[in-house]
């Protein structure tokens, strides 16, 4: 029934599959059956052409990153400054999205298609050294890669004179310790240089410019990579063939929560409606037992929630955007009617107040804020104020509008994504996205919580002058 | 300033340099943006987020910290903007909200940058009503720092600068998210000699420094701007007192000397002004030893004995040493005093320094030398005995404008930024100048930009005259170098420079001790000067107190030497009194009175006045805005008077040979100085002596590492106890200098040490 038991949570389907193609077979990791399947012809076909070709071919195929930002590949590789050398390709495969379990499946499965995209993005972009970043958790994915990797410098597809040709390049593994933020590439970078995993601030340090040890370096995502031999293999025409213009290829989405068939499935980028994800018999078939879908999030933990206005809307980027979210990382949660949306929201905060590495004050000190506010307000020791308090200090995180889906049931416009932030990266804004999402969308739930608050007087404070 | 860039500013145009960040350019319009973590000396990190303004750059005004982003021309800056008040008001709610406001009894209330910044840029109350973080109040992660990790805003000033700055990355962030703390390595303390900056630069009360831990409100004290003479690096300071003590000295950001840094000895030795070893009247030496007496008696008996002494034998058999610790007016009436009375015979160094000729050498600045392209290292362990030196020399190499070229004997804070770092054994530098000369990469170095010899005293062991045979041989190689002595004493630059020099080689300090001892010296003074501590050759110096006819003592303290002297003159010392100071650089600068003189304590240039009026001679002065109008350069220039030549022959290298060990011996920043041993919260810090060999140098001798041996040299032995260090080279052996016995077993190393051998070869047996 398109499922398999050597990948747990992988629903094959009837579909177009690009980068899961060998999941049916139990031996998918191995060299055997990647070179018996099309295995590295993909780098084979990219030999034969000059690296500019290549890389032509991947910006005409409008790879999108699947990291979360959805920026096409073949863009980022042009963006490192011309001469300058050695430049590096730094594979992202942090993966720890709340909700997110794809890439570690494709890592576990299928470790010679990462393997021979990152020598296709090498080539392409004239990077002389691949490091692959390998969340500490997936102990299967990192002995998978490594073994993939050890028979691929044996056959000699890694390494000096790759198949015969003056092209050659060295991968590096390295395991991650275990925290959300190196997700972020320039926390990434700097835990591969070995210094606590802490976001640098963009500018200056955006990778392409300077990244790993200060040198030009691309972080691209392990989903990303696994697509290249598929579009050096068969021509971006074969790529672009499936989905839409903008959004091109397949791609992967795990859905968690409240469904008859939770799962991770390849799907058609760009047509697929979050209705067919959810409802499709191909799909999850439904929420459990019968019962009415009340939110979604539609990428990843830190993306706004969606309800069930928004199920129409296609698996394209800029059309989710303008609804008030994003597609993230393609981890998809639903909450059924049965869900105590306070205490979801605390969930997903909880985790990134937990995760924040502790640079930028509004998420170390916000975060946290926020969680035990909300822990009160779930206990039922909050008061009507702690609701207003709870916008105030995430406005403190995120000032300006935030971005939320609309509402026909509460006459709510949508509010496009994304959002203002004081801090460097994502992981502060993050722990405030539940909250608000949740607040604006079920706040009497939040209400029946709390008790009303008595009025308060406020004495007012003359502001002093001077400074430090 | 480099090329311009024009911004607006709160709708106003500005003229800012090109690279210069939004954070600065913003402050020199006059317009104060709020921070925490932004430190102009160091990179910015982005961290505290509190300078938050709106930039537009053409794509719309964005929330940017001000410390990251340079100014780039059309840029507009809006620090008043809403989103940008809400934005600094919501940072400084967050701040405070695990900040225990305990601003009653923390000693950084009514000077701390956030509780300044909440009144003038925060929401004026907070909503947070949660239980704070908690930790364990104060612990302290070094001898002199205590760290309030509850107080802690977590900006990374003093860690940047532990790591930055000082290279000496001992407190790190430990934990993550809002459990993060600043904390040592478990059980190693931040030993770090610049420890008290991360003091200074803390934006709340996180770090405090024990010697002024609760005594004393940032309103209760009165400051004055003055110089460090801790050594001649001469950082500006700022002397802060309350009730007629000084509690503190803080950096004061000089461009051309130190950039706000201050080492730790020099920061702290300020205790030593009010220590218990301070003289407080005259004394002179009766049946009973040292009795106190009035100036007037003990003026006229030194008078006496000085005047004694030229009748019977003439001006040579009086003798001078020391005045580095004094202003340049004390050095300039004490010279005046000496020519008067036709004494030659004086020397404000303590056969611990180079020649005076190397002042008459084409001098370099530091700002000179951390510009230069090359900077080639001729002396000590900067950071032992110079250390803000170190600091702008190791931001010179770290930041790659500069390549370093280091002559040593047992390595430096420097070796690991040193682009060449060339060993010798004492006594062949000059081989390893010409060898290392030859090397054509170095060449091309060399000829590729400027070039600055620092160079000073790097072995107390082996003769000066190896290392100016040396700066011989790298000045006649590049005749466009320039010299920056690297002397160590407090205002030794403006002692030499201000007629205290020798004049020939038999009045330098090491001769005249010579003569005292061989019974040939009248009357020797001691102008701040501690022989019996400070001069390398111990038994030279005993015998010199001992066969001086009569010794006349003018000190702030009294210290080993003072004790044996016939006339003691109590002496007003730096933070008592004003006037000026030269750094290594000939740099003039002030130092100021802050407090009332200990005692009946004088500054040294009214002893010579008044001991010259006694001896019949008018110096013409009587106050120190006279003697200061008399010197040849004023405040904020360089003293370049031309010392007298050298007249010591180049000495010819020693090879090592035979079993002997060539023994180095150097001073580290804490020793027994009198300013440093009369500092309690200084006092302990001292290493202690003992000797440090290289392990296979150690296991040829059948030496066990810690145990005791009997080290014998050309003046005597001592007993030592032994280590191990591979970063020596075979065959030689190291002791710091002045050292305290601590560990009950080593002795003085320099009982060994012999003045008049050029080089010191020991020999080390087993007890």
């Amino acid at each position: 029934m398109g499922t398999y038991p050597w990948a747990p949570g992988f629903i094959a389907g009837d579909r177009p599959r690009i980068v899961t193609s060998r999941f049916e077979f139990e031996d998918s990791f191995t060299l055997e059956r990647y070179l018996a399947t099309g295995g590295y012809a993909g780098l084979r076909a990219a030999l034969a052409k000059s690296p500019s070709e290549v890389h032509d071919q991947v910006r005409a195929s409008t790879l999108l990153g699947r990291g979360g930002a959805g920026f096409p590949a073949g863009v980022k590789w042009g963006l490192t400054p011309e001469g300058v050398f050695p430049r590096y390709l730094v594979v992202n495969g942090d993966e720890s999205e709340p909700g997110t379990y794809k890439d570690r499946l494709l890592m576990e499965r299928d470790p010679h298609q990462l393997i021979e995209g990152c020598l296709i993005a090498c080539y392409a972009a004239g990077l002389s050294r691949c490091f692959l970043y390998i969340r500490g958790e997936m102990a299967l994915a990192q002995e998978r890669v490594a073994a993939a990797l050890n028979d691929a410098y044996a056959a000699g597809y890694v390494g000096r004179n790759i198949l015969g040709t003056d092209f050659g390049v060295d991968i590096v593994l390295h395991w991650g310790a275990g925290a959300y933020v190196v997700g972020e590439e320039t926390a990434l970078i700097e835990s591969l240089e070995g210094n606590r995993g802490m976001p640098r601030l963009k500018p200056p340090f955006f990778p392409a410019a300077i990244g790993l040890y200060g040198k030009p370096t691309i972080v691209n995502n392990v989903e990303t990579l696994s697509n290249l031999p598929f579009i050096a293999a068969n021509g971006p025409e074969a790529y672009t063939a499936i989905g839409t213009e903008t959004s091109p290829g397949t791609r992967m989405v795990a859905v968690s929560g409240h469904v008859q068939r939770p799962g991770v499935f390849e799907i058609v980028n760009g047509t697929t409606t979050f209705r067919d994800l959810l409802y499709g018999d191909d799909f999850c078939q439904g929420m459990r037992d019968g019962n009415d879908l009340k939110a979604f999030v539609p990428g990843g933990g830190s993306a706004p929630w969606f309800v069930a206005d928004q199920l129409d809307l296609p698996f394209e980027g800029r059309l989710v955007g303008a609804a008030g979210s994003m597609l993230g990382s393609g981890a998809i949660m639903v909450m059924d009617s049965n869900t105590d949306i306070p205490s979801a929201a605390l969930t997903l905060t909880r985790f990134y107040a937990h995760e924040s590495c502790g640079k930028c004050v509004p998420c170390r000190e916000g975060g946290t804020w926020l969680m035990r506010i909300l822990e009160r307000v779930v206990a039922g020791q909050g008061s009507t104020e702690d609701l207003d308090l709870l916008l105030e200090v995430g406005s403190s995180i995120c000032p300006g509008d935030m971005p939320h889906a609309a509402s026909a049931e509460l006459g709510l416009e949508a509010v496009p994504f994304p959002y203002k932030m004081t801090t460097i990266c994502f992981v502060g804004p993050s722990a405030y996205v539940p909250v608000h999402s949740a607040l604006t969308l079920f706040r009497s739930e939040f209400e029946s919580r709390v008790t009303p608050s008595r009025p308060r007087v406020r004495i007012p404070v003359t502001a002093a002058g001077g400074g430090a | 300033m480099s090329e311009a860039v024009e911004i607006t500013i709160n709708g106003r145009t500005v003229s800012a340099s090109k690279g210069e960040l939004v954070i600065a350019a913003a402050e020199r319009a006059g317009e104060y943006i709020p921070r925490f973590c932004y430190h102009p000396r160091m990179s910015s990190v982005g961290m505290c987020r509190q300078c938050l303004v709106e930039i537009d750059t053409g794509r719309g005004p964005m929330l940017q910290p001000s410390c990251m982003v340079p100014v780039a021309p059309g840029m507009a800056v809006d620090t008043e903007s809403e989103t940008t008040k809400r934005a600094q008001e919501g940072i400084l709610e967050l701040l405070l909200a695990n900040h225990p406001l305990d601003c009653p009894v923390c000693d950084k209330g009514g000077e701390c940058p956030l509780q300044d910044q909440a009144f003038s840029h925060g929401p004026g109350e907070s909503r947070y009503v949660e239980q704070k973080r908690n930790y364990e109040k104060p612990i302290p992660i070094s001898e002199l720092v205590f760290l309030d990790r509850e107080r802690c805003i977590l900006c990374d000033r003093c860690t940047r600068f532990a790591d930055e700055v000082a290279g000496d990355a001992l407190i790190h962030f430990i934990d993550r998210g809002n459990a993060t703390q600043v904390n040592t390595y478990p059980d190693e303390p931040f030993s770090s000699y610049f420890s008290g900056n991360t003091v200074q630069i803390c934006p709340v009360g996180a770090l405090t420094a024990s010697p002024y831990r609760f005594k004393a409100r940032p309103w209760d004290l009165e400051q004055v701007d003055s110089t460090c003479t801790s050594c001649s690096v001469g950082c500006r300071i700022s002397v802060h007192s309350s009730r007629d003590r000084v509690l503190r000295f803080q950096g004061v950001d000089d461009d051309d000397v130190n950039w706000g840094w201050l080492c730790d000895r020099g920061r702290f030795n300020f205790e030593s002004i009010h220590s218990e070893g301070r003289l407080a009247e005259p004394h002179v030496r009766t049946a009973d030893g040292l009795t106190s007496t009035g100036w007037n008696s003990a003026l006229q008996v030194a008078a006496g004995l000085i005047s004694d002494a030229i009748a019977r034998s003439g001006p040579a058999s009086v003798g001078l040493i020391g005045g580095a610790r004094g202003t340049n007016e004390d050095a300039w009436a004490w010279a005046a005093l000496c020519d008067a009375l036709g004494v030659t015979r004086r020397d404000p160094q303590l056969g611990d320094g180079l020649p005076a000729s190397i002042l008459g050498l084409p001098r370099a600045s530091i700002a000179d030398a951390a510009a230069a392209s090359t900077v080639i290292l001729l002396g000590p362990d900067l950071k032992q005995e110079l250390p803000v030196l170190h600091l702008r020399l190791r931001d010179a190499a770290v930041s790659k404008r500069t390549r370093i070229i280091e002559f040593t004997s047992t390595g430096s804070g420097l070796t690991a930024h040193a682009w060449r770092s060339i060993r010798h054994a004492p006594g062949t530098v000059a081989d390893s100048v010409a060898a290392t000369l030859a090397d054509p990469d170095v060449a091309a170095q060399l000829a590729a930009g400027p070039v600055v010899v620092v160079a000073g005293r790097a072995d107390l062991a082996e003769s000066p005259a190896f290392t100016m045979a040396a700066l011989d041989r790298i000045l006649s190689a590049v005749p466009a170098a320039t010299v920056l002595p690297a002397l160590r004493r407090g205002n030794v630059v403006g002692a030499l420079s201000h007629g205290l020099a020798p004049s020939t080689t038999t009045d330098t300090a090491t001769a005249i001790l010579r003569d005292a001892a061989e019974g040939r010296l009248e009357v020797l003074i001691l102008l701040g000067a501690d022989p019996l501590v400070d001069h390398p050759d111990a038994d030279l110096a005993r015998r010199a107190l001992a066969g001086a006819g009569r010794v006349i003592a003018v000190d702030g303290h009294l210290s080993t030497s003072t004790r044996e002297a016939d006339v003691v003159l109590p002496a007003a010392i730096m933070g008592e009194k004003s006037g000026t100071t030269a750094n290594l650089e000939g740099r003039v600068s002030r130092v100021e009175q802050k407090v009332t003189v200990h005692g009946t304590a004088r500054p040294d240039w009214m002893i010579a006045v008044e001991l010259a009026s006694m001896l019949g001679h008018d110096l013409g002065v009587g106050s120190v805005e006279e003697i200061s109008a008399r010197l040849p350069v004023g405040v904020g220039g360089i003293v370049t008077v031309a010392a007298p030549a050298s007249a010591e022959a180049p000495a010819p290298s020693v090879p090592l040979g035979g079993y002997d060990l060539r023994l180095i011996v150097s001073r580290v920043l804490y020793d027994s100085a009198v300013s440093t041993v009369e500092s309690p919260s200084l006092a302990g810090l001292a290493s202690g002596a003992g000797l440090l060999l290289h392990p296979l140098d150690l296991e040829r001798l059948g030496v066990p590492t810690g145990s005791a041996v009997r080290v014998t040299g050309p003046r005597g032995s001592v007993v030592m106890s032994v280590c191990a260090d591979d970063r020596l080279q075979r065959q030689t052996a190291w002791a710091p200098f002045a050292q305290p016995s601590t560990d009950g077993v080593s002795g003085d190393i320099r009982e060994v040490i012999d003045a008049g051998v050029a080089v010191t070869d020991v020999r080390i047996e087993r007890l």
